[in-house]
């Protein structure tokens, strides 16, 4: 086998946003020699894009419960959501918010002194019968707030930081067992093993795998590409959350807590829309069904602009206090993305993709959890997921607004000390390397090097944006769908032969975008198959020809298998760990 | 439309010494910002060499010097640029390769002034309070991006990155002195009382001139200056 170099540690974690950071932050102050690795500096992490809250039922502005948290993710998730996790998360929410103010977070502030709390789509009072105000906001840069916070906390931890290494293999011995990964230093273009007694992916999104998009460039699915080609089943990957409010052309987000502070849905004809669709809820009911009420807006002809295809969003009646005050960033986006100042015009808006639902299969204690002889959820040893990449699942069909950056923080901490004690507990020392622990990393690099007659990596990544976007939108069909199949295997084929013409070691950024585009592939296959699959329509997943929410046949997880591309199922967690059973009902708002 | 670059290119693989490269790019109906520009040269030369992440100057990936200026080139508008469009990486740190600096020294100097809330009192069961008036005095310092275009077109950075904490820095110290809820503005002053980490500072307000996300450090160092000198009266 090729001489790589080998480093060992307690655990090894792999992605420092808001999740990855949240569970560094409790293995390091346990002590444990903990490597944290980044492809980008910690701060950079797309976490930090985040604007407008966290959600808590702290009831610091309006009375809440977390039971009531607890039943508008549940309705959220269109019954998809595991209720155990749920009913976790939403127990937790105020600690872990309160926590988070501890640590240092610049939340802004009610008169009390307590930190200010705005609406947010799905969130409401007494069971939806109106919207509360639970999504705790630092201005509207929230993300930028809890990160860099999360990495001042990690500074003053000491916690060890890897950044600019890309993570490029999962590392799982004869038993299945998890033992550490493969890993490129950027600068020198050295390959390394990283031994660990536990590892953790919290690698975030992989929004990349659309055209539009209002995720960053690296929100590449390495997590799930890692997984997929080590045996390990994605979960719900045809549930892809649609901003309703992205930047026409631009694909920037514009909050929802725009909405939040009073801000509305005009079409053409100047028509708050959206009373028509949900008259409790108006344009705060969840993003699925508001994205779904603008595209068809659109599609009947009531779009705004030359083109008629976008809708708008006018806050000018909020004031230019209200907006300099809470929404300063959101004016910044606007003049320099949209070029309207939104103290004077309305912002041209679209459904835009935002949000992964699924992705690595977890219980609520951050263990990844896999189908094995019969049984449908059994442990990985040594291997845990939180965030964004992983799939608890609290989000289910649909997430809620704000509920991403408190499953961070939530299953961050709860990962982090799941791993503590399974390293006290069930793997004090390391477990052996499997002999060939680097090379099919290093083969995939190989392959890179030698490759002839094929593909520029920008050309295939596009063919697949074109695709996913195409076939797995806001809408979907049979025949769309079963097209998006075909194309997206062809499209996976000329992926195995990309070529890049930069051969050097340091910091090439060729090599590192051909290895995220063999992750963005996995990340589209198990999209296109997994949503062809679905035979109902269920929160981000509208399937025109079957309308309706199917709970006899499809209350289910589906779990893709890479390798075998086989699709399996299991259910959906329906006991909460306290309270009562949720049982579904239809959605209306 | 076409546009023309002058670009600082250096490969320490294959370049014995960094040149400037004069090329041109075809550019779509869709790019719009420096970055699209970069991101579309990219596809014809893959080994041009730039980091980049949120495409809307919040992550502080993409500072590089733009005509001479330092800025985030997902936040420039192309249109309006003097051509040929001359980009460097960031002045004052080394540089590894092509756009990408080494960061080490300005990353150091931020966790050199303890960039977290000291607050030795145990936390009570619920927030530790803060009206909104005090939580006022941390806007304008907590934004920060970390991006580095203000300590990097700071003389007195560049003269002594080692010793200096620098604007990025400084105004990170400011950011826990105003906090109501940091209660070591002594031990932070004690700190940076020295004649470099502090006092290089002379008010050449570069760095007020660069920041993307419209920062004053200038201002925010005025004020621990103004601290210092209450605390020796
Ligand atoms: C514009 C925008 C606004 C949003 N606003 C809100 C909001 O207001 N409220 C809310 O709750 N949610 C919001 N969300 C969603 C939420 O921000 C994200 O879901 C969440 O931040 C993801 O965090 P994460 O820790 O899982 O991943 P990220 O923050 O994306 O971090 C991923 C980390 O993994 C690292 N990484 C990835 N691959 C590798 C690899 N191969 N090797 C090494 N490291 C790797 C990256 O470098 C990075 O450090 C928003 C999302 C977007 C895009
Ligand atoms: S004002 Fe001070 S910190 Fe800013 S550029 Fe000038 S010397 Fe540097
Ligand atoms: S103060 Fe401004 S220029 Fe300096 S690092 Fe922060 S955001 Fe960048
Ligand atoms: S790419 Fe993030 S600031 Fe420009």
């Amino acid at each position: 086998m090729a001489n790589v170099a080998k480093r060992q540690f307690d655990a090894v974690i792999v992605g420092a946003g808001g999740a990855g950071m949240r569970a560094a932050l409790q293995l390091s102050e346990a002590g444990l020699k903990t490597a944290v690795l980044s492809k980008v500096f910690p701060t950079r992490s797309h976490t930090v894009a985040a604007q407008g809250g966290i959600s808590a039922s702290l009831g610091n502005v309006q009375e809440d419960k977390w039971e009531w948290h607890m039943y508008d993710t549940v309705k959220g998730s269109d019954w998809l959501g595991d209720q155990d996790a749920i009913e976790f998360m939403c127990k937790t929410a105020p600690e872990a918010v309160i926590e988070l103010e501890h640590f240092g977070m610049p939340f802004d502030r009610v008169e009390s002194g307590r930190i200010y709390q705005r609406p947010f789509g799905g969130h409401t009072a007494n069971f939806g019968e109106k919207p509360v105000q639970r999504a705790c906001a630092a201005a509207d840069r929230t993300g930028h707030a809890l990160l860099h916070t999360l990495y001042q906390r990690n500074v003053r931890a000491n916690t060890q930081f890897f950044v600019e290494w890309m993570a490029l293999d999962l590392i799982r011995d004869a038993d299945g067992d998890v033992v550490g990964v493969t890993a490129l230093e950027m600068e020198t273009g050295e390959v390394y093993v990283l031994h660990a007694k536990a590892v953790l992916f919290a690698t975030g999104g992989a929004g990349r795998i659309y055209a539009a998009s209002t995720n960053a460039f690296i929100n590449t699915g390495d997590g799930l590409g890692m997984c997929a080609r080590a045996g390990i089943p994605l979960e719900d990957m045809e549930f892809w959350q649609f901003h309703p409010t992205g930047v026409a052309g631009a694909g920037v987000l514009i909050t929802e807590g725009v909405r939040g502070e009073g801000g509305i849905l005009l079409n053409a004809n100047g028509e708050r829309f959206m009373e028509r669709y949900a008259p409790t809820l108006k344009d705060l009911a969840p993003r699925d069904f508001v994205s779904r009420c603008m595209a068809l807006e659109v599609l009947e002809g009531r779009g705004a602009g030359k083109n008629k295809d976008h809708v708008l969003l006018k806050l000018d009646h909020l004031g230019p206090e209200v907006i300099n005050h809470r929404l300063p960033s959101i004016r910044e986006i606007a003049i320099k993305f949209a070029g309207v100042d939104p103290i004077k015009e309305p912002i041209p808006v679209i459904p835009t993709t935002h949000y992964q639902m699924g992705g690595i299969p977890t219980n609520y204690l951050g263990e990844v959890m896999v189908p094995k002889d019969g049984n449908p959820e059994v442990r990985v040893n040594g291997f845990y997921a939180a965030g964004e990449c992983a799939c608890a699942s609290v989000h289910g069909a649909n997430r809620l607004g704000t509920n991403s950056l408190l499953d961070l923080v939530v299953f961050g901490k709860s990962a982090g000390d799941s791993m503590i004690e399974f390293i006290k507990n069930e793997r004090p020392t390391h477990k052996p390397l499997p002999e060939n622990a680097a090379d099919f990393s290093l083969a995939r690099i190989a392959r890179l090097e030698n490759q002839t007659g094929g593909e520029e990596v920008n050309v295939v990544r596009e063919a697949m944006q074109k695709t996913i976007q195409l076939r797995a939108g806001v809408f979907r069909n049979s025949e769309n769908m079963a097209l998006g199949v075909k194309e997206i295997a062809e499209v996976a084929e000329r992926a195995k032969r990309t070529q890049i013409k930069d051969k050097s070691k340091v910091w090439n950024t060729a090599r590192i975008e051909a290895l995220e585009l063999d992750n963005l592939i996995e990340v589209a296959v198990a999209t296109m198959i997994a949503a062809d699959a679905r035979k109902e329509s269920r929160g981000a997943h509208s399937h025109d020809d079957f309308e309706k929410r199917d709970d006899e046949n499809w209350m289910k997880h589906s779990l893709f298998f890479n390798q075998e591309r086989r699709l399996d199922y299991k259910p959906v967690h329906t006991k909460p760990l306290t309270v009562d059973y949720i049982p579904p009902k239809e959605r209306t708002f | 439309m076409k546009m023309q670059f002058k670009l600082y290119r250096y490969n320490p693989d294959v370049d014995a010494k960094p040149y400037m490269q004069d090329i041109e790019v075809e550019l779509e109906p869709s790019d719009k910002k420096l970055l699209d520009a970069l991101v579309r040269l990219k596809t014809v030369d893959d080994s041009l060499s730039f980091r980049r992440s949120c495409r809307e100057g919040v992550c502080g990936s993409d500072a590089m010097n733009i005509n001479g200026k330092n800025g985030l080139a997902c936040v420039t508008d192309i249109a309006g640029l003097k051509q040929p469009v001359e980009i460097r990486p960031l002045p004052g740190l080394p540089v590894i390769r092509d756009l990408i600096v080494d960061m080490t020294q300005f990353f150091k100097q931020y966790n050199s002034i303890k960039p977290y809330v000291i607050n030795d009192t145990p936390p009570p069961s619920h927030e530790r309070l803060q009206s909104p008036e005090d939580r006022e005095e941390l806007d304008g310092l907590y934004e920060c991006i970390l991006c580095a275009c203000c300590s990097t077109s700071c003389p007195s950075f560049w003269w002594n990155p080692d010793k200096f904490v620098g604007p990025a820095g400084l105004l990170a110290a400011y950011r826990f002195i105003a906090d109501t809820r940091d209660t070591a503005t002594n031990e932070r002053l004690d700190n940076l009382e020295d004649p470099y980490r502090l006092f290089r500072c002379h008010s050449i307000m570069n760095c007020v001139d660069v920041c993307p996300k419209h920062l004053n450090p200038t201002k925010a160092i005025g004020k621990i200056k103004e601290l210092m000198v209450k605390r020796i009266a």
